[in-house]
């Protein structure tokens, strides 16, 4: 199977005033998988559905490879796609279900049902093909909406919040399982998703929306510890944006005037860390919440703002025996201060 | 440890249950008095003659009659060619409807509605006025030159038509269109995105699922038809006769009880062979869906 490169060109999508894509230009390697991640209303979903050819563009161009798809209509497009609600045929068992791509495009009956078997083993359904689809759990239903959309080998595959009307644990393995089938197939993917740990965990590259906007398109790893706006700093994980009056710096690295983002679990407790490069905080513990794996600090610095600052649990001897308005001073090393430009705290 | 039921909370739940059952006595006496105890004195009737004595003769003269069966044949052709063009222009108007957005679709539903908030007497009348040999699509079929001679159009089979179409086409419509829009709108993007043509969804995705409104739609059809009775009178000129209107003539003209009550007798046994037709049909088709959309 020989997947596309996707490029998408300065696509504009409106609603009367409603601006639900402004100007949005991406380019996806064939092969790779992409998150789009952002809050609802930030064009996500607009933006995939522009893709699958279920949104009119209003302007901008959408290509596969080098052919221009923008004016396909969506049965031309070749596109595998799983849909948030699953979209399976209530009144088709699963084999038909998966079989229906195969059938649309003509193949020999013998042939269709051994494809749409080996498919339906492949996301370990074997045993099922001929279950009602109203019989079927919510993690069973979702793998049958993947085997229908990769049976007929796309070379894009589409997906838009698959994995939301799952439990917890689940999704978990839901998400090992996806990755694994792209790995696999080496199918190009556009994944959307409101769940940054999700993002996190299974992209190649995550493009943060918001109003309409790429805010900021990275490797996982860079998008988490280098966020370039605050929007993308918040939205991925609980980040603190200081301004630099209200710490004190150990160091005269960075000694900019920048606003700086930090997040809550690069902070440490211990005195014994103070006085190597990086930042010092102190202020009032306003509030303490155990959650399991770690403690979550809430500190009012001297200036009012309020910084959370996280403590693994297993490092966590003293945190149990902080009490509510204690002085607390909580330091971070300057690998993990990134300045934030243009943001003000 | 045994867990003991306390018998008041079941006592509580037997009144609640029985509270709501009781609702539905008026209902009840009403049907009973308004279609039961009628139902009981027709077929009364039917074993009676006029001077009171119980006999079969009723029968025997009514269903050895050449009009009854012929009455019968225009009752069943008037029914099923009301369902067929119902079909035929319902469906896919439906499925505009459906496609449409809702702002539009309530709009257009309010057209289609219209009709039913004239009186079936003045709808009746009116498709006169617009059939006649000097009616106005006549005139305008021979004023443009379209037609030589205008149309027989009224005064038959076709006007009868044309009047019951007119009638059923928003009743047919109201199941159909429900069972449309209630389509999730991901099923056809899903069918779409996986190469389907419109046509295809409309075959595979769209009717199998709504069967179920189409098959409402039908029951609903069939069951005003079967007793259609003015628009016949008036649309068929006499020559189209129903069950429906040999029972009007049979009481107007002969005052013969009996008979007129073996005739309504005859339309309830109709009318009860095509609701079991329809159920056994609804059946076969559900289960053929699943094998069919088998690849």
């Amino acid at each position: 199977m020989k997947s596309l490169a996707i490029t998408i060109e300065s696509v504009r999508k409106a609603y009367g005033s409603y601006v639900a894509l402004d100007d949005v230009s991406l380019d996806i390697q064939a092969g790779e998988f992409l998150t789009l991640l952002g809050p609802s209303g930030s064009g996500k979903t607009t933006l995939l559905m522009a893709l699958a050819g279920f949104v009119r563009p209003d302007a901008g161009k959408l290509l596969l490879g080098d052919r221009d798809i923008t004016r396909l209509p969506p049965n031309k497009r070749d596109i595998g796609i799983v849909f948030q609600n699953y979209a399976l045929f209530p009144h088709m068992n699963v084999l038909a279900n998966v079989a229906y791509p195969l059938f649309l495009r003509k193949m020999p009956r013998a042939e269709a049902r051994q494809r749409a078997l080996d498919t339906l083993a492949r996301v370990q359904l074997d045993g099922l093909a001929e279950r009602n689809i109203a019989a079927l759990s919510g993690g069973q239903r979702q793998r049958v909406a993947l085997a229908r959309a990769i049976v007929f080998e796309p070379r894009v595959m589409l997906m838009d919040e698959p994995l939301s009307a799952l439990d917890k644990n689940l999704r978990e393995t839901m998400q090992y399982e996806i990755r694994r089938l792209h790995d696999d197939l080496g199918i190009t993917t556009i994944y959307v998703t409101h769940d940054q740990r999700e993002a996190l965990i299974m992209s190649d590259r995550i493009a943060v929306m918001n109003c309409g906007r790429i805010q900021q398109i990275d490797t996982p790893q860079r998008i988490y510890d280098r966020p370039s706006t605050r929007f993308v700093a918040e939205f991925m994980g609980e980040a603190n944006i200081v301004a630099p009056g209200s710490v004190r710096r150990i160091d005269s690295a960075e000694a900019s005037g920048e606003t700086l983002m930090v997040r809550a679990e690069s902070f440490h407790l211990d005195a014994k860390l103070v006085g190597r490069d990086g930042i010092v905080l102190e202020g009032t513990l306003r509030a303490k919440a155990f959650r399991g794996e770690n403690w979550l600090l809430t500190l009012t610095l001297d200036g009012g703002q309020d910084v959370l600052v996280c403590i693994p649990a297993a490092l966590a001897g003293g945190c149990a025996g902080l009490a509510t308005g204690q002085r607390v001073t909580a330091y971070a090393p300057a690998t993990k201060v990134h300045p934030l430009p243009g943001a003000s705290a | 440890m045994t867990v003991i039921a306390d018998p008041s909370l079941a006592a509580d739940a037997r009144r609640e249950r029985r509270f709501f059952l009781s609702l539905s006595l008026p209902a009840l006496f009403i049907v009973g008095l308004a279609a039961i105890l009628p139902i009981l004195w027709i077929i009364r009737q039917s074993f009676l003659t006029t001077g009171g004595e119980y006999t079969v003769s009723n029968y025997q003269k009514v269903l050895s009659s050449g009009l009854t069966w012929s009455a019968l044949v225009t009752t069943l052709e008037l029914s099923l060619g009301t369902l067929v063009a119902c079909i035929l222009l319902g469906t896919p108007l439906a499925l505009a409807l459906a496609s449409v957005r809702p702002r539009m679709a309530n709009m257009l539903m309010v057209f289609v509605m219209l009709p039913l908030w004239t009186s079936i007497l003045v709808r009746t009348y009116g498709w006169l006025v617009l059939l006649r040999r000097d009616g106005l699509i006549n005139a305008a079929l021979t004023g443009s030159g379209l037609t030589a001679e205008p149309l027989p159009l009224v005064y038959n089979f076709t006007g009868t038509l044309i009047g019951m179409v007119h009638y059923m086409l928003p009743l047919f419509l109201l199941p159909v269109y429900a069972a449309m829009r209630d389509i999730d709108a991901n099923l056809i993007r899903a069918a779409a995105s996986m190469g389907a043509t419109l046509r295809q969804v409309v075959r595979t995705v769209i009717l199998p699922l709504s069967a179920g409104g189409i098959f409402s739609g039908s029951i609903i059809v069939l069951i005003y038809t079967i007793g259609f009775f003015i628009t016949p009178a008036v649309l068929g000129g006499g020559k189209v006769n129903p069950l429906s209107t040999r029972i009007e003539r049979t009481l107007s003209t002969f005052q013969d009880w009996g008979s007129a009550s073996v005739l309504g007798i005859l339309l309830l046994v109709v009318m009860a062979l095509i609701g079991v037709m329809l159920l056994a049909a609804r059946r076969l088709v559900a289960m053929s869906t699943v094998k069919a959309s088998h690849a």
